[in-house]
């Protein structure tokens, strides 16, 4: 019950935020902030090449979290083998590329101008037999490499920051940047963003779309690649993990759209920041309830907005 | 007219076939007794399901290479035979209703996780099999009135509830503050219903309460909330991946909390993963080797850990002990019941009241062990952090080594 009184009012909302940690201790909200965007950035970049190959052939990839699963793998046995798990954010992406154009050459091309449904199926039997395959070979323990890179201490040791969460956002911060230029001026990006244009008029232009396609599929599993050597320094590894990524990037295409990378960016870090507040607020045992119900929100509100638009055209 | 014939002949061939086979493959043959079991040996528990399936081979072993069961004065030898559950509950149920109705087997060894123990119980219980299980904790099982389930361990809610036991006793008799961060499945939530149990027992306040969902592996928030409100105990559970996840993030945002006491540090092999980072971790453990339980079988709990490790070069972790005092008191049953009936098979067990090397074993009318306490152990590595070591401290009976209380800060480590 809600007092009427205005006064009264404010210092009832007063009173109910103040029962939450978060106002009591408001360097807990600077914190909730920074880890929000640390993971963001490193869901962003899955998201992007979840997007990219959305965009360019119509192929939602539900094998998206094995291959960052396997790229961080690649990260985890070069740490066994006595080199920095860090170095995982070069090599991997360069194995994984040639793992992602070798899945397209032997399975996406014969779905690549089906119905989405099937390429859907395909993707999903793709992941099955990915998380089989690793457990086979890597073993059902959860495993994690070391950086040792230390910690960033700010405020007088009230708000913490792992490095290796620093690292892995740089290291994503620049793999996007990198993408984006080189889609922009090389001449396989151009290639790439025509095809997505128009794949029919491309090939009568000249473009090799069967290579556009393939590198594009590379490129995706290089991108996994490189936040899968972030997430063994930073989280943790198992063959059957794979999924939350894979859901969650597909969910941060589906707020920022295709090919559109400062969206996917700038979604990412907010469903990061949304999900880590949303643990202080309501519990964290809703956190990802939290977000998908902001999903289904944000998905009706742009249905409204549609379909004013709509009435407005008629 | 020779279709028929050999129709006739076909089908009156496999009709003899079915027949033969299941009366060779039924309970007890000539002098063996067969046992089923459906563990886990790929999919996501593939590695504990191996665990599981070593500690049933080497009681095998031992119990057949020392004279055997005997029942009526004859000698008799274990065999089990083993499906592959793929970690997958559906499958496990199908597997068990296989091993009864094809296989013909009577007494049925339990699977991995309480999950697929959950999954099998209704279907040994419906054909009245009697099923020693040893890797299904969760309390649920043993509320349901199963009458042919037996547990060799400890239930989920007593695994951590000597934590704060010790932490009060440390604190002086006083009551505690207690945060706990539990991942969202029917084990660990067990575990939290002992932890709250224990807190109004001690008149503790539970200050942060934390739900971990499934697929979620980081516990920053938790740890922020830790860090802020101080406790006087931390407690985590979410099998391997949780206690991965918070001695990770633990050290790295460095957080100083008195007592940390966690699950499935053995299974995660926390110490070798996480080297010095995991020093003064409290862990709960259903046995470890150092405990002076004796039996006439494997003797006591080193001399166990060493043929193991002999027979499959490595040490074995509680899972495999368990799974090898399941056999004992499968043996010790029939011997006792003296037939292979399987109503007095279940009534031996019932009745079991026995001492092996890995506890006391004696079941509650539900099903579950309660003579046997969990004990905790302490990881607590050199000085360069190269040899970590698990140490039992609590309960004090069996404790090899004090308890470190309470860790050091993180910028004294």
């Amino acid at each position: 019950m809600l007092p009427s009184n205005r006064g009264h009012f404010f210092k009832y909302l007063e009173k109910y935020f103040m029962d939450f940690l978060i106002f009591q201790a408001p360097m807990l909200m600077v914190q909730a902030s920074i880890d929000g965007i640390l993971l963001g950035i490193l869901f962003a970049l899955i998201a992007y090449g979840m997007a990219l190959q959305w965009g360019v052939m119509n192929i939602i990839n539900i094998a998206q979290g094995e291959l960052v699963i396997m790229g961080g793998y690649i990260a985890y046995f070069m740490y066994l083998s006595g080199i920095h798990p860090a170095f995982g954010v070069i090599v991997s992406p360069i194995i994984m590329y040639f793992v992602g154009v070798g899945m397209y050459k032997l399975v996406i091309n014969k779905v690549v101008d089906r119905d989405l449904f099937i390429s859907i199926l395909a993707t999903f039997g793709i992941s099955i037999l990915a998380q089989q395959l690793m457990n086979f070979a890597f073993g059902a323990d959860v495993v994690v490499a070391q950086s040792n890179f230390g910690t960033t201490m700010l405020f007088d040791g009230m708000v913490t920051i792992p490095n290796a969460k620093i690292f892995s956002g740089l290291v994503c911060i620049i793999a996007a940047i990198i993408l984006v230029i080189y889609m922009k001026k090389s001449k396989l990006g151009r290639a790439i963003r025509a095809t997505a244009q128009n794949a029919r008029a491309a090939k009568i232009l000249g473009v090799n779309t069967e290579k556009v396609y393939a590198s594009t599929f590379g490129i995706n599993a290089a991108l996994c690649g490189i936040a899968g050597a972030c997430i063994a320094i930073t989280f943790t590894l198992h063959p059957y993990t794979g999924l939350p990524y894979t859901v969650r990037s597909f969910m941060i295409v589906i707020i920022a759209g295709l090919g559109n990378l400062p969206a996917v960016a700038i979604s990412g870090m907010g469903l990061g920041i949304f999900e880590e507040w949303a643990d202080y607020l309501i519990g964290t045992e809703f956190r990802i309830a939290a977000v998908f119900s902001l999903l289904v929100i944000i998905l009706v509100y742009r249905r409204f907005k549609l379909s004013k638009k709509r009435e407005y055209l008629k | 007219m020779k279709v028929k014939n050999f129709i006739i002949t076909f089908i009156s061939a496999i009709a003899l076939l079915l027949s033969t086979s299941t009366i060779s493959l039924a309970k007890v043959v000539g002098d063996k007794i067969v046992l089923g079991a459906a563990v886990s040996l790929t999919g996501k528990y593939s590695s504990n399901g191996v665990h599981t399936q070593n500690g049933y081979n080497i009681a095998v072993e031992r119990i057949n290479s020392m004279g055997g069961v005997k029942v009526d004065g004859k000698s008799y030898k274990f065999e089990i035979i083993y499906y592959d559950d793929e970690s997958n509950s559906g499958r496990a149920a199908q597997l068990a209703e296989r091993l009864i109705k094809q296989d013909g087997v009577q007494y049925m060894l339990g699977p991995y996780s309480s999950g697929l123990t959950k999954a099998m119980a209704p279907v040994t219980e419906k054909y009245q099999v009697p099923m020693v299980e040893a890797n299904g904790a969760s309390r649920s099982l043993f509320t349901k009135g199963y009458k042919y389930l037996f547990a060799v361990l400890a239930p989920a809610n007593l695994y951590l509830d000597v934590a704060i036991d010790t932490a009060v006793e440390k604190n002086g008799g006083k009551p505690v503050r207690i945060a706990m961060a539990f991942e969202q499945d029917a084990f660990s939530q067990d575990v939290r219903l002992g932890i709250v149990e224990a807190a109004k027992r001690t008149g503790s306040k539970i200050i942060i309460d934390d739900k971990l969902p499934k697929e979620l592996n980081d516990m920053a928030a938790t740890l922020s909330k830790v860090k802020a409100t101080k406790p006087d105990v931390l407690v985590v559970s979410g099998h391997t991946k949780g206690a991965l996840t918070a001695i990770r993030q633990i050290s790295e945002m460095k957080v100083d909390v008195p007592m940390l006491a966690m699950t499935h540090c053995d299974a995660a092999k926390l110490s070798k993963q996480h080297g010095k980072a995991s020093e003064y971790a409290l862990c709960a453990s259903q046995w470890h080797k150092s405990l002076s339980y004796r039996d006439n079988y494997f003797g006591g709990g080193m001399e166990y850990a060493a043929d193991f490790k002999k027979m499959f070069d490595y040490d074995p972790p509680y899972q495999s002990a368990e799974s090898s005092a399941a056999l004992l008191v499968f043996k010790d049953a029939f011997e006792r019941a003296n037939s292979f009936d399987t109503k007095k098979v279940r009534d031996a067990l019932a009745a079991t009241e026995m001492q092996t090397f890995y506890g006391n074993i004696k079941f509650a009318p539900g099903g579950q062990n309660i003579s046997k306490p969990m004990v905790l152990f302490q990881v607590i590595c050199n000085d360069d952090g190269s040899k970590c070591e698990n140490k039992v401290v609590a309960p004090l009976k069996w404790a090899s080594a004090e308890l470190v209380h309470p860790i050091p800060k993180w910028s004294d480590r």
